[in-house]
């Protein structure tokens, strides 16, 4: 019997059968794991599998291969704090969705999950959440290896009046190295230099640049479905409440 | 193996797909149904044959009756300035055992699903949207499950309809709770939504 206990933060749960629930979450040591809980629809266990909760879990199966079967023990549940609150719940909704459809199984994300963890944590502070989320979207791209280099201009080396991002390799361009090819390229916001005001609008704009290189770079190395529309529904929802 | 005739085995196997049976205990159902045969087995089967051909989903509201418009939509008691919105026919009929709620309802279907890629127009949001600009409605009840999907559903028609007075049910401590065996979502829940006593 192969067994191993861990602390993650709950991504998905489907019915699976009658009384049981397939979920699948993102622990810290093993990366987005999936297995059975039994009896995970009762009245009991059913309020704590809601998406984002922190468990501990403990994954058992006969053979590595196999689905396997969780035992779970609540740590927090973060449902109720974003429940009357659109934009977190929006959030929640992305995050949850993005890691679904992205992470592959059972391997190992440690710094990722640390900064999930940490964005779930900030579900409800609306005012720093949206900065909070893009920084996690630049760490999902670097930690699933389609990071954006934004140190230096690609064509010159320096590092000031980086204002364009290389749709195709990720890198930031400088004002003057852009050329004829500045409508080509990806506006790079302060905001993704960690300048500026940080305003809505500028992290939109930067949301936009990563989101080219989700959709473009990391969902079609996936396969064909398409990014969640939980992320269009989330920046509609930022832009709303701006 | 079972050592029924096959006509009886066929009927076990029809009822161990039923929700609640697996093959032991649907065994045993229909072994109790033969037994039964005259009091249970005949009324049941004429029971069935008679939903079967009229059971039907109502055109306005989603409920399931036996006609195209179901009875709590053609009741003339009900109140028409009200419409209770719920996620499947178990939980109007939850709303109907109470016996409080005096206006008409709305079945989604469903709830919106960011994992399973449930989107609006899967549901019978753009019916509900239809029925409260002509159906005169005054105020919207969402009677949404709480869970992540119940309330991102109840948002997003809360945002969608316009014009219209939008509540949904309170969450919190349940009749005959003690706060000692609730847990720490529903103790939030209901701390949120303290009133002045």
């Amino acid at each position: 019997m192969i067994e191993w206990r861990d602390e993650g933060a709950l991504l998905k749960v489907r019915k699976h059968g009658e009384n049981s629930a397939i979920i699948e979450v993102f622990t810290q040591s093993h990366g987005r794991a999936a297995g059975v809980v039994r009896g995970g629809t009762s009245r009991k266990i059913a309020p704590m599998l809601q998406p984002g909760a922190q468990l501990d879990v403990t994954w058992k199966a006969r053979l590595e291969e196999h689905l396997g079967a969780f035992t779970i023990e609540p740590i927090r549940s973060r449902a109720a704090q974003v429940m009357s609150d659109r934009l977190a719940l929006a959030g929640l909704n992305a995050v949850t969705s993005i890691l679904t459809h992205v992470l592959p199984e059972r391997e190992d994300h440690r710094a990722l999950y640390h900064r999930t963890v940490q964005l779930l944590d900030l579900l409800g502070q609306g005012e720093v959440w949206p900065l909070a989320y893009l920084q996690w979207e630049l760490v999902l791209l670097e930690d699933l290896g389609f990071g954006l280099d934004l140190s230096a201009c690609a064509v010159t080396g320096r590092n000031d009046d980086l204002i364009y991002v290389s749709p195709r390799t990720g890198r930031a361009v400088g004002r003057h190295a852009a050329g004829d090819w500045a409508d080509k390229l990806l506006p790079l916001p302060h905001v993704l230099l960690g300048q500026g005001s940080a305003d809505v609008a500028d992290i939109l704009a930067a949301l936009k640049t990563t989101g080219h290189f989700l959709n473009n770079h990391l969902v079609p190395s996936l396969g064909d479905r398409a990014l969640p529309e939980a992320r269009a529904r989330l920046l509609e929802r930022i832009a709303k409440e701006g | 193996m079972s050592q029924a005739p096959k006509d009886i085995d066929a009927l076990i196997d029809l009822m161990a797909r039923l929700p609640g049976l697996g093959p032991r205990s649907a065994r045993r159902a229909v072994l109790h149904l033969i037994k039964k045969r005259g009091q249970l087995l005949s009324p049941l089967a004429d029971a069935m044959t008679t939903v079967g051909a009229t059971a039907r989903e109502c055109l306005n509201c989603g409920n399931i009756g036996t006609s195209d418009i179901c009875d709590i939509c053609a009741s003339e008691k009900r109140s028409i300035g009200q419409i209770c919105v719920v996620e499947d026919v178990a939980d109007l009929w939850a709303m109907e055992r109470a016996g409080v709620f005096k206006g008409r309802y709305h079945v989604l279907g469903g709830t919106l699903s960011a994992l399973d890629d449930i989107g609006p127009d899967e549901l019978r949001i753009p019916k509900l949207r239809d029925r409260v600009t002509t159906e005169g409605v005054t105020e919207v009840i969402l009677a949404l499950g709480a869970t992540i999907d119940g309330q991102t559903t109840a948002h997003y028609i809360a945002d969608e309809l316009q014009g219209v007075q939008v509540t949904s049910l309170a969450q919190g401590v349940p009749v005959g709770g003690e706060l000692d065996y609730l847990d720490d979502g529903t103790i939030t829940a209901a701390l949120n939504a303290r009133k002045s006593v």
